[in-house]
């Protein structure tokens, strides 16, 4: 195929099904193969937390697939573990980034495809492939890791002796993370690449739309944070496998036995995973920033309140995340002083992220909103985003930490500022681009449901959580009829259980309605939401090089809503200066 | 524009919204005044300083949500379509100066003010009469150590450890320090004296927490970290562990007794004595 | 908060903000830009900025054993010494000719001789192997004298740096074997050349910040 020869793109798409659909350098199809991807990782780790709802209130229930149906407290690990995995690394990280950005981020600099096709279809594969091996661990001897997604070392690092699941599937854990960072590194490669040098004439730095700076910042805090994550699993392997010491200190005695190894910090595996995950964190969420500004300027017919303030913020959370990991080990015994450092930078770091929603809050300000479904999830992502913000306040100070750490308060923490609002930002990004993707418009109305049971859901299951922290509920426990103090908490486990079972079920409109609306959606018109910025003046469905062979010139800014003197309330980004309409 | 049009005029998704935002406000704003699910009260000065600290926090924070919230809730609300013409600016550099320097400040400022207590914690000398226990975590127990007598601590040898028979600290037979050293499951304390605990691991990582005492602190396996604190008040309290230790962590369980300063001298004359046999 | 839209501002908006928008793009250069767009062929200077961007992770995967490196050093008792294995002076020489043999053979490719470029091109690949096979000599004289990859500390960092390293030099190599006898499609001969030049400086460059840490912090 000549089309594959290199990465000069003609317009037709390569024949055969095998080289379209699967092993397919189309960034369209990669970022939907991404997509598909994230939603059965989000599918498998939605149920596993329902276990986990279902187990805590009801520890007697029977559940399909555990020995004899009792899930036992390592299976609730297990699941915890599996989650928590699944979640931050194949859902958060993957689909906003390399979901959505791959499908959008060469339309809208308009580039035929990205700078590297092949290493974005092996950064893929590598994903698939660390996917499979992380859940092949929940079938090997032993069974899959508890060692939870931090897989903290010692624990993560002695072998079975600590506990069951730290054989074999632990290993298997570790070598998926090392292969989720390869690929992750791919990815964030092809990323920079293609914006640094594949951006359409006329468009300079500020004129990019704020989604493709989420994903060009994003990229940059991946390629900087992944690459220590490999070192750190590299090392955590040679201490399973090859009898090293980095992370195991002398003269542990486990279950017992006492293990030959030479004197390994436990904290060095902290430092270097939370180096990585702090910066995660901002992975996670940074490209939802984005879509989010993206789809609350559109939908309130005006540009982006303060987009400098935009760009700049995000670029000050980028540099900022490298410098606050250690907040995550307040009460790991290290230094109490560089603590208070961390703590300092913390609150800082809090600072660019006001100015973000102050800005969203400025977009709202005098707009006409439109309440389509994307809108209304992306006013739901400001409200969560505000909420968890101001619970991280509480975690930043070490002296309010020293009681908070590691109860649900912190559960409730990250699931609302980095879960629920990544994937609200998901959503919204779902409503608003699907009917480019797919040419269909998804039900208007069921979207609508979908947010209002999701928005309610979420805030009932979460909320409560904090409030199980203040009285000391600590997280990751199979059960909460262990300590007396927990015995009046029982009520709120109840109603979160209840809460989620809710919000499970209302996902189930959100299936139907993009499976069914694929091919039975109301058909898409070219620019349905009025947009300006490239994605819209592609035709539906996208052709195969994006542009048909005419690659747009960019004229002005991204956000050009209700100018006044206009006839129209949007001035797309490539619209020739002698063809604007005037009133 | 087919949306536009079916938009106009109709305020039922803002008001919802609305309604959503401010049933968030109230029933936050309740539970926190109410107490309903709440931290037991402190038992040591420094314990009061965290929830001062705390209250501080969450009366900062508590205003800044509401405000955003409810101007979340009101612009939606005000702004929806009914048919008006948008708005049309790009910013305002002046409120973007005035908010980055209130949030640095507010931010900044509380944490601040929450160094204080960290330093009660950690810095502050300790007294020369305080007492000291050592406190070991291990899969799924803690064992908490006294010098005895002597007051000073036997010497651990890896190799002895052996909770079958009687040793699960691993304590040096040779070592006459050790031989009076007191090895028990819960931890006893006298009222109004000051306490440091050595907290440790033999295996991995566990994390010692009292709810009353407002601590918490990870047991590292090769690190001895201290931590000290006064007690004011007697009483039962419940020690768990809150950092993943393995399949019994759940259940990683242990109590603290805080006795008066007669009746921790007794407990301390009947453990000698069951040592002494 | 309100803010009124000047004429001068319109005028922006319209035309699209004067000289200095053409070209804020990538593909103002590269030749494509008159048939039309960035579309027609991939601006050669992407697989520059791509190695690039891939040299800074690489440097972050270092970075962050070395980090590992001077803490574990830092900490604890237990840290042996060991002899640094002769060879790796030697092979630090090599490499390091390695990089003067590139350098030699780009500037023949750039005054015409395709030749001499082979030739001095397949030296530096030669030198490159003789510089693992050195590698591998200078674990051999490691295990001689009794230090495995588990004995301590200090002998597992030298195993994991200097493997590490190896690997990356080793994709290097193919990457020299690549360029030297395979046809190439989609990148010029001068960009391929550039792009493994960049790539080999880099990792010599490494080595020798390695071979310090190791000489210096062993």
């Amino acid at each position: 195929m000549s089309a594959h020869a290199g990465p000069v793109h003609h317009a037709e798409a390569p024949k055969g099904w095998i080289r379209h659909y699967i092993f397919s350098v189309d960034h369209k199809i990669i970022g939907t193969q991404y997509i598909l991807l994230g939603l059965s990782a989000v599918t498998i780790g939605m149920i596993l937390s329902l276990i986990m709802r279902t187990h805590l209130v009801w520890p007697n229930a029977h559940i399909w697939g555990f020995a004899n149906g009792i899930v036992s407290p390592e299976d609730y690990l297990r699941v915890v573990t599996m989650h928590g995995t699944l979640m931050v690394f194949f859902v958060l990280t993957t689909v906003p980034q390399s979901g959505f950005g791959n499908y959008f981020l060469p339309i809208q600099i308009g580039a035929p495809d990205m700078a590297f096709p092949r290493i974005n279809m092996l950064s893929f594969w590598f994903t698939f492939l660390a996917m499979i091996v992380l859940l092949s661990s929940a079938f090997v001897p032993g069974g899959a890791s508890i060692s939870g997604w931090t897989s903290y070392a010692p624990l993560s690092a002695v072998g079975e002796v600590a506990g069951p699941g730290l054989g074999m599937g632990q290993t298997l854990w570790v070598v998926s993370i090392a292969l989720f960072c390869g690929a992750s590194l791919m990815s964030a490669l092809n990323f920079l690449g293609t914006t640094i040098d594949l951006r359409a004439k006329g468009l300079s730095l500020m004129r990019m739309p704020l989604t493709v700076w989420g994903w060009f910042i994003t990229a940059c805090l991946a390629l900087l944070a992944f690459g220590v994550l490999l070192a750190a699993c590299v090392l955590l392997l040679l201490d399973r496998l090859a009898a090293t010491s980095f992370f195991i200190p002398a003269n542990l005695d486990v279950s017992g036995v006492l293990l030959h190894h030479g004197g390994g910090s436990p904290l060095l595996w902290q430092h270097l995973f939370w180096f990585f995950g702090h910066p995660e964190v901002y992975i996670a969420i940074l490209p939802g920033m984005g879509i989010i500004s993206h789809v609350l300027s559109t939908f309130s017919r005006k540009p982006v309140f303060g987009y400098k303030a935009m760009v700049y913020s995000l670029t000050a959370i980028g540099f900022l995340s490298f410098t606050v990991w250690g907040h995550h080990m307040f009460i790991s015994g290290m230094n109490p002083f560089s603590a208070l450092a961390f703590s300092i930078i913390t609150l800082v770091i809090g600072v660019p992220s006001a100015i973000k929603t102050f800005n969203w809050l400025g977009t709202l300000w005098g707009g006409r909103i439109h309440f389509t479904a994307a809108m209304l999830f992306a006013i739901g992502f400001v409200s969560l985003f505000v909420t968890g913000g101001l619970s991280g306040i509480f975690l930043a100070q070490p002296a309010l930490d020293l009681y908070l750490h590691d109860t649900y308060y912190v559960i409730g923490h990250f699931h609302l500022i980095m879960g629920v609002a990544a994937i609200f930002a998901m959503f919204a990004a779902t409503y608003y681009w699907f009917p480019k993707m797919f040419g269909h418009h998804m039900s208007e109305t069921l979207g609508k449901v979908h947010f209002w049971c999701t928005f309610v859901g979420v805030y009932c299951i979460f909320m409560p959580m904090h409030y199980l922290g203040y009285a000391g509920d600590p997280r990751r426990y199979a059960s909460i009829e262990s300590v007396n103090y927990l015995i009046p908490l029982h009520p709120v486990h109840y109603f979160i259980s209840i809460a989620a079972f809710f919000t499970a079920s209302a996902q189930l409109l959100f299936y139907w309605n993009f499976f069914w609306s694929i091919k039975h959606g109301k058909p898409a018109e070219r620019n349905p939401w009025h947009g300006t910025t490239l994605e819209w003046s592609v035709s539906t469905p996208v052709p195969h090089d994006n542009f048909a062979g005419h690659y747009p010139t960019i004229y002005r800014g991204p956000y050009e809503y209700s100018v006044p003197g206009m006839r129209d309330d949007y001035v797309p980004q490539d619209l020739a200066p002698e063809l604007v309409a005037k009133a | 524009m087919g949306s536009r049009k079916s938009n106009a005029g109709s305020a039922a998704p803002a008001v919802l919204l609305a309604i959503v935002i401010l049933l968030l406000v109230g029933s936050t704003l309740y539970f926190h005044i109410a107490k309903t699910w709440w931290f037991p009260p402190a038992i040591t000065p420094v314990g009061h300083e965290i929830d001062q600290q705390f209250f501080l926090t969450l009366v900062v924070t508590g205003i800044v949500f509401v405000l955003a919230q409810l101007a979340l809730a009101w612009m939606v609300f005000k702004y929806r379509d009914h048919g008006q013409k948008a708005h049309f600016t790009r910013g305002n550099h002046a409120l973007e100066v005035i908010w980055t320097t209130a949030t640095l400040v507010i931010f900044v400022g509380l944490g601040a003010l929450a160094t204080h207590a960290w330093g009660q914690v950690h810095f502050g000398g300790v007294e020369p009469g305080a007492l000291q226990v050592e406190v070991t975590g291990v899969q799924f127990t803690w064992t908490f150590r006294y010098p005895g007598p002597d007051g000073k601590f036997g010497k651990i040898v890896p190799a002895d450890i052996d909770a079958s028979v009687g040793n699960p600290l691993g304590l040096d037979p040779n070592d006459p320090a050790g031989k009076d050293d007191i090895v028990v499951p819960d931890l006893y304390v006298p009222v109004n004296q000051q306490i440091e605990l050595m907290i440790r691991s033999q295996d991995v990582i566990h994390s010692f927490f009292v709810r009353e005492l407002r601590i918490k602190q990870d047991a590292v396996p090769g690190l001895i970290v201290p931590i000290h604190f006064r007690v004011e008040q007697t009483g039962d309290y419940e020690i768990t562990c809150n950092q993943l230790c393995g399949l019994g962590h759940y259940h990683m369980h242990a109590m603290m007794h805080v006795l008066s300063q007669a009746d921790f001298e007794q407990w301390e004359k009947k453990q000698e004595a069951q040592n002494a046999q | 908060m309100p803010h009124s839209t000047t004429t001068d501002e319109l005028e922006i908006i319209i035309s699209g903000g004067g000289p200095k928008a053409p070209g804020g793009g990538g593909s103002g250069d590269g030749g494509d830009g008159s048939s039309g767009g960035s579309g027609s062929a991939l601006p050669q200077r992407v697989y520059v900025t791509g190695i690039t961007i891939g040299m800074g992770a690489i440097l972050m995967f270092f970075m962050a054993l070395v980090s590992a490196f001077i803490v574990r050093k830092g900490m604890g008792n237990d840290w042996r010494a060991f002899e640094i294995p002769r060879v790796l002076w030697l092979n630090t020489a090599i490499l390091l000719a390695s990089s003067g043999t590139m350098i030699y053979a780009r500037r023949l490719f750039k005054r015409g001789d395709q030749k001499g470029f082979r030739h001095w091109w397949a030296m530096t690949t030669i030198l490159g192997l003789l510089f693992l096979a050195g590698q591998l000599i200078a674990w051999r004289q490691m295990v001689a004298s009794g230090f495995y990859l588990a004995t301590n500390p200090s002998s597992s960092f030298f195993y994991v740096l200097t493997a590490a390293h190896g690997a990356h030099l080793l994709g290097g190599i193919f990457a020299l074997i690549y360029v030297g006898w395979l046809r190439l499609r989609k990148l010029t001969i001068e960009t391929a050349t550039e792009v493994a030049a960049l790539y080999w400086h880099f990792m010599d460059g490494l080595w020798v910040f390695l071979f310090l840490l190791l000489l210096l912090g062993r």
